[in-house]
């Protein structure tokens, strides 16, 4: 009955508000991909330490970032591998 | 030994220092000591809100600049028993007082109150750090806008990396009437952006500027509905569980149903 008279006396739902939240969210998602060069310098660290595990990589060229659009963000990564560990390879062949 | 928390928002305009003047009365009338530190140095406000600017000596940089003791630069409310002020400079720039200055002056006073409540500038520069450097809990205020909430969610990542874990939100002004047209947004719909634990939320209120015009904390106004949030913040600030109020008083007509059927 309240809701009733409400929408007789107000005006109709459904306004702004999910405009505003939406805008919200993604200024938010570029706001919080934001990290510092120092971060993203021990990632790289602690990656290389990993991977190298497995194969031989050229660190040199070795380039992360973090990748914004619109709607979301992604962590790329480019790794050139100059071959693999012997370990890796046993692994591959099931030995 | 009490505890010291931090007012902050991000944005300026929010309500951070109307929210200090208002939780600190509440506070001391509950019977706690407390002090009101105004950290924003150039820009001096909190007193005039108290309406304890006529009464100004000294202020916090004659404190750390050993020009006073804290004893004499403390102002004392003669309406709150046990509610105290420690006032911004006025001339000086916010590099007048310095992180450690500041954590110096917090260790000082926790030794002689409940509570040690900071008001923070807006913006995240040198002002900023240095009103949270002593700071053991914060708390961030925000109004329903993109703007404001965008700003409280960088503040509540600055505080985290400050170590200052687990702050809660305020959302002030709210307009339930606009939220229930789907023109604001809701309590639910800022606690999910920024998941932060929500202390309270403040409806909209001519009240305030109306108190703030007279320099009167509407806190004490027993009939205004903003006094009434302000008073259950300071009770959950004590840590007493209180549901969050009901701002669905509706429109005139709805007030007038719900009299008739005595919901009142």
């Amino acid at each position: 009955m309240l809701e009733f008279l409400n929408r007789v006396f107000g005006r109709e739902a459904g306004g702004s508000k999910n405009v505003a939240k939406e805008r919200l969210r993604l200024v938010l998602v570029h706001d919080r991909a934001s990290v510092s060069p120092q971060l993203l310098q021990t990632l790289k660290t602690e990656l290389i330490k990993v991977i190298e595990k497995y194969m031989d990589i050229d660190e040199e060229s070795l380039e992360i970032n973090l990748d914004s659009n619109e709607t979301q963000v992604a962590l790329v990564a480019s790794i050139p591998v100059k071959g693999m560990k012997r370990v890796t390879r046993n692994l591959a062949s099931g030995i | 030994m009490g505890e010291v928390i931090v007012v902050t928002s991000g944005k300026g305009g929010v309500g951070k220092t109307t929210t200090t003047a208002n939780l600190g009365a509440g506070l001391a009338t509950h019977g706690h000591r407390v002090v009101l530190v105004d950290a924003d140095i150039g820009l001096r406000n909190l007193d005039v809100v108290l309406g304890l600017e006529n009464r100004i000596v000294y202020d916090i940089t004659d404190v750390t600049g050993g020009h006073c003791r804290l004893r004499q630069a403390l102002i004392k409310d003669k309406r709150f028993e046990g509610l105290f002020l420690l006032p911004a400079a006025q001339t000086k720039d916010k590099t007048a007082v310095s992180p450690d200055q500041m954590k110096a002056l917090c260790e000082e006073l926790k030794q002689e109150f409940d509570y040690v409540i900071i008001d923070c500038p807006a913006g995240i520069e040198q002002g900023f750090r240095n009103a949270i450097a002593g700071a053991d809990k914060a708390i961030v205020v925000t109004t329903p806008e993109v703007a404001a909430v965008r700003d409280a969610d960088r503040i509540i990542g600055l505080l985290e990396a400050a170590e200052l874990r687990d702050p809660k939100l305020i959302i002030n002004r709210i307009r339930p009437r606009m939220v229930r047209h789907g023109d604001m947004m809701s309590i639910e719909d800022i606690i999910d952006i920024l998941a932060i634990d929500l202390l309270g939320v403040v409806p909209e209120d001519e009240m305030v500027v109306i108190s703030t015009n007279r320099g009167e904390p509407v806190v004490q106004d027993e009939r205004s509905r903003s006094g009434r949030a302000y008073r259950n913040i300071v009770r959950r600030i004590k840590g007493e569980p209180v549901p969050m109020m009901n701002l669905d008083e509706g429109g005139f007509v709805s007030r007038f149903l719900r009299r008739m059927i005595g919901l009142s």
